[in-house]
C-alpha cells in the first residue's frame, strides 16, 4: 500500500507502489502470453467438425443413455463388492506399510535425519505423484488382470498420501508428554505406545477413513485399465456401445461414492 | 485421563481409556471387521501361474527404472508433454475464470438465494463425478484428443475451486465488509476492496495447487483417449516397452515434484 505525490501535487491513496503495479503488470503479460501459446499449440490438431457437432453426439448419446438398463444390476452386485474389497484391502495395506513410513519420517522419530528421513521422504513423493489409475496400468501388465492388481494399485497410491499425512501429524505432537513418559524410566517402545500414539490416533483414525473415501471413488473407474471392479463392467459396456448399461454403471458409481462420502463423515464426527 | 479405578482394598489400577467405550459396541464392531476381511480376502481370486509369470515383467519393469530410455520414442513423448501442459495450462486458466463469478455466486453472504441455489448446483454437477468418467463422455462428444482432455480438466477446476472460492468468502470477516459499504461503496467496491483482498491470499495457492493436480490429472485421462503424456504412457506398456514407460514415468514424477515445490513456493508467499 502506498500514498503518491501526484503532479499537481495532491496525495493520493493507491493498494499498490508504481513498481509493485509494474510487476503486477508484467505478470499478467505473461500469464496470457502463455495461455494465448498454449491455445494455440493445444487446438492446432483439433477438428473443429467435431466441436461443432458435439451438442448433436451428446443429445445422441443421452438418448440412447435413458432409461437405464435395471435389469443389468443383477451382473453388477459382484463388480460392486469387488470394488469395495479393492479399497478397503488396499487402504489397510496401505496403513500397515505407510506408518512405520510415516515414523522414519517424521524429524522428531526417525532414527537418522540425514539418511533415512531423505529415503522415506523420496518414496512418499514417488507413491503419490503416481495415479492409481497408473499404478493400475502397471501393475495389469506385470500381474494380469483382477481384483490383486487393482488392491495393489490402490495401496501403492496411498501409502504416500497417508504417510505425508501422518508424518506431519507426527511432527506436531505435545513433546512435553513424550518428555512426561520417558521420564518415568520408560522403554521407548512404552514411550511410543504412552507418549507417541495416544496423540496422533485422532488423526490416524481420519486420515485412515479419508483416504478410504477417495479410494472407494478411484477404485470405481480402476476397472478401466484393467484392475476388476465396476469399471471392467464399464468398460465393456462402452466397448459394445451398451449406453443404457453406462448409465446404470454411472448411477450406481454415484451412489456408492454418495453413501461412502456419507459414512466418512459420520465415522469423522464420532471420532472427533 | 479418565481411568477405571478398581475397589479401594486393592492396589489401584490404571487402564487406558478405550476409543469406543461400551464393551459389547466394541466387540460387534470388532467381530464385523473380521468377519468381512475373511469375506473379502476369500472373495479376491488369484491366478499364481500368471503372478509368477508376471515376476518376470515386473524385473524388466524395474530393470527399466534403472535405465530409462529417453531416445527411441522421444518424439511421442516429446508431443505427449507438450499436450499435457498445455491442456493444463489452458483448463487451468479457462476453469478459473468460470470459477471466480461461480464462487462469487454460490456464497450465501454476497448472492442472493435464487442465484446462491444455481450455483450450488453447477458446483454439485462438476464435482459429481472423476475426471476419468467425465474423460469418457467428452471424447465420445467431442472426438479424441486434447479438446476433450481440456474441457474435462476445465470442468473439475471449475468444480474443485468454486466450492472452495465459495466457502471461503462465506467465512470472511464481515466488519470489512461493513467498513467499505459505510463508506458509500457500491457492490463491485465492496467485493474488490473487502472481499477479495481477504480472499484472494489463499486462493493464489489454491489455483497453484489446482495446476498441479491438473498436471497429474492429464497424464491419467490420456488413457482414455483425451490426449497427453497419458496415452504415450499406454501405448509403451501396451508394446510392453518397459524402458519408455519408465523414462515417461520419471519425468511424470519430476514435473509433479517441480509442480508440487513451486505451489508450495507460492502458497508460503501469499499465506
Amino acid at each position: 500500500m502506498a500514498v503518491l505525490q501526484g503532479e499537481d501535487g495532491a496525495r493520493g491513496w493507491r493498494l499498490l507502489t508504481m513498481e509493485q503495479r509494474r510487476w503486477r503488470w508484467f505478470g499478467w503479460f505473461a500469464l496470457v502470453a502463455v495461455t494465448v501459446l498454449s491455445w494455440r499449440v493445444m487446438t492446432q490438431d483439433t477438428i473443429w467438425a467435431f466441436i461443432s457437432d458435439a451438442p448433436r453426439q451428446a443429445q445422441d448419446i443421452f438418448g440412447r443413455m435413458l432409461p437405464p438398463r435395471w435389469s443389468y444390476m443383477d451382473r453388477l452386485w459382484q463388480p460392486l463388492w469387488d470394488t469395495i474389497n479393492i479399497a478397503t484391502l488396499g487402504t489397510l495395506i496401505a496403513i500397515v506399510i505407510a506408518t512405520p513410513l510415516a515414523f522414519l519420517a517424521a524429524r522428531n522419530t526417525t532414527p537418522s535425519v540425514l539418511f533415512v528421513r531423505p529415503v522415506v521422504l523420496f518414496i512418499i513423493v514417488a507413491s503419490r505423484s503416481i495415479n492409481a489409475l497408473i499404478w493400475g496400468l502397471l501393475l495389469v501388465a506385470v500381474l494380469g488382470p483382477g481384483v490383486l492388481a487393482g488392491i495393489i494399485a490402490i495401496a501403492l497410491r496411498s501409502i504416500g498420501f497417508i504417510g505425508k499425512l501422518l508424518y506431519e501429524a507426527i511432527e506436531e505432537i505435545d513433546e512435553t508428554q513424550v518428555e512426561a513418559i520417558r521420564a518415568t524410566g520408560a522403554h521407548p517402545a512404552q514411550v511410543m505406545s504412552y507418549g507417541i500414539w495416544p496423540q496422533i490416533l485422532p488423526a490416524f483414525a481420519t486420515i485412515g477413513v479419508f483416504r478410504w473415501d477417495i479410494n472407494i471413488r478411484e477404485s470405481t473407474v480402476l476397472g478401466l485399465v484393467g484392475a476388476g471392479g465396476l469399471g471392467l463392467a464399464l468398460e465393456s459396456s462402452l466397448n459394445t456401445l451398451a449406453w443404457p448399461q453406462v448409465s446404470l454403471i454411472l448411477l450406481i458409481i454415484l451412489g456408492t461414492v454418495v453413501l461412502s462420502e456419507w459414512l466418512t463423515a459420520r465415522v469423522r464426527k464420532a471420532i472427533i | 485421563m479418565d481411568g477405571h479405578l478398581t475397589a479401594p482394598a486393592g492396589p489401584r489400577l490404571w487402564t487406558r481409556p478405550r476409543l469406543i467405550k461400551q464393551a459389547w459396541l466394541r466387540w460387534a464392531i470388532i467381530l464385523c471387521a473380521v468377519l468381512y476381511l475373511v469375506l473379502a480376502i476369500g472373495s479376491v481370486e488369484v491366478n499364481w501361474t500368471r503372478v509368477s509369470e508376471g515376476l518376470v515383467r515386473a524385473a524388466r519393469l524395474f530393470a527399466g527404472f534403472l535405465q530409462p530410455d529417453f531416445i527411441s520414442r522421444w518424439s511421442d513423448i516429446q508431443q505427449g508433454l507438450i499436450e499435457s501442459l498445455t491442456m493444463t495450462v489452458c483448463a487451468t486458466v479457462f476453469g478459473v475464470i468460470l470459477a471466480l463469478p461461480i464462487g462469487l455466486g454460490a456464497a450465501r453472504n454476497v448472492a442472493p438465494t435464487w442465484l446462491y441455489g444455481i450455483c450450488r448446483a453447477i458446483i454439485a454437477v462438476a464435482r459429481a463425478f472423476q475426471e476419468i468418467i467425465v474423460a469418457i463422455l467428452f471424447v465420445a462428444m467431442f472426438g479424441f484428443g486434447t479438446f476433450a482432455g481440456f474441457l474435462t480438466l476445465s470442468l473439475s477446476t471449475i468444480g474443485f475451486l468454486s466450492k472452495l472460492i465459495a466457502d471461503d468468502i462465506e467465512e470472511i470477516d464481515e466488519s470489512q465488509v461493513e467498513a467499505i459499504r459505510s463508506t458509500g461503496g457500491g457492490f463491485w467496491q465492496v467485493i474488490d476492496y473487502a472481499v477479495a483482498s481477504q480472499v484472494m491470499p489463499r486462493l493464489a495457492g489454491l489455483i497453484a495447487y489446482k495446476f498441479d493436480i491438473n498436471f497429474r490429472e492429464s497424464s491419467v485421462i490420456g488413457i482414455v483417449g483425451a490426449g497427453g503424456i497419458g496415452a504415450t504412457l499406454n501405448t509403451a506398456l501396451d508394446r510392453y516397452e518397459f524402458d519408455s514407460a519408465a523414462a515417461i514415468l520419471l519425468i511424470i514424477i519430476g514435473i509433479v515434484m517441480l509442480c508440487e515445490y513451486a505451489s508450495g513456493w507460492i502458497r508460503k508467499r501469499m499465506a
